[in-house]
């Protein structure tokens, strides 16, 4: 199926929909096991270095692309990490919690795409080597 | 409903609508557009689902739905982190535009959401 094609439309959005509703969960369960801050904080760094990984990987050697990309990616990791709940819960914690809160989110979703990404060109490497 | 289904539901819906906004809004902009558009718009809503629920007026099964699923899967950490670690390539001061930028108009719009389920 090419790109533009009807189907392929239809398909990218049925993986983008089991990605979602895989992703959504599996977040669900952390939050259960760690409870409303270190459960979103657990899942955006986990999901921020798979996807730099994933994004990178897709830019330095394309083993992981096309639909595989679409749904681990655009579906599973992006509906796993969650900006909206981030954005409430630090709204509504004291305000040193807040900043600790905000610190840690981005120090670990940024340090977990540079692992991500690291990873990705290590890997390249020894596949060029 | 069995909670499994609640999230999986509104996370599919949500990850199938943030798939639409990319297919149409242009993200290669120096600040990524759609990813701003919807971390801010799902922070809108969560925070209003959220004042409605601290209000009762949405149960338990509803937020799970809307919140957890929906805005939950609608928005998204890995891809504004990626986007924020791309975008310092070009310019530090472009990715710290976005950091900041789509942390102070999240916070902003989920307070916003907060005082408009006062009002409902």
């Amino acid at each position: 199926m090419t790109d533009g094609h009807p189907l392929a439309t239809v398909e990218t959005y049925a993986l983008v929909a089991l990605g979602g509703f895989a992703g959504a969960n599996a977040r669900y369960v952390v939050d259960g096991a760690f409870g409303a801050l270190p459960a979103t904080l657990a899942v955006n760094a986990l999901g921020s270095a798979l996807l730099g990984f994933l994004l990178y990987e897709q830019a330095y050697l394309g083993v992981f692309s096309g639909p595989m990309r679409t749904a681990v990616g655009t579906g599973f990791l992006s509906s796993l990490t969650t900006y909206s709940t981030f954005a409430v819960q630090t709204y509504q914690a004291a305000p040193l919690v807040a900043a600790g809160n905000v610190a840690g989110n981005y120090a670990l979703g940024i340090i977990g795409v540079l692992v991500g990404r690291h990873v990705a060109l290590a890997l390249a490497a020894r596949v060029e080597a | 409903m069995n909670p499994a289904y609640l999230v999986g539901l509104g996370g599919a819906l949500g990850a199938v609508a943030r798939h639409a906004v990319y297919e149409r809004v242009d993200n290669t902009t120096a600040i990524p557009r759609a990813t701003l558009g919807v971390n801010v718009l799902g922070s809108l809503v969560l925070g209003f689902a959220t004042g409605l629920g601290a209000a009762g007026v949405l149960g338990g099964d509803a937020l799970l739905f809307v919140g957890t699923g929906a805005c939950g899967a609608f928005t998204t950490f890995s891809t504004f982190a990626f986007e924020t670690v791309d975008r310092q390539t070009r310019s530090t001061r472009i990715a710290a535009a976005n950091a900041f930028g789509t942390l102070a108009l999240a916070l902003a719009a989920a307070a916003l959401g907060f005082a408009l389920a006062t009002l409902a």
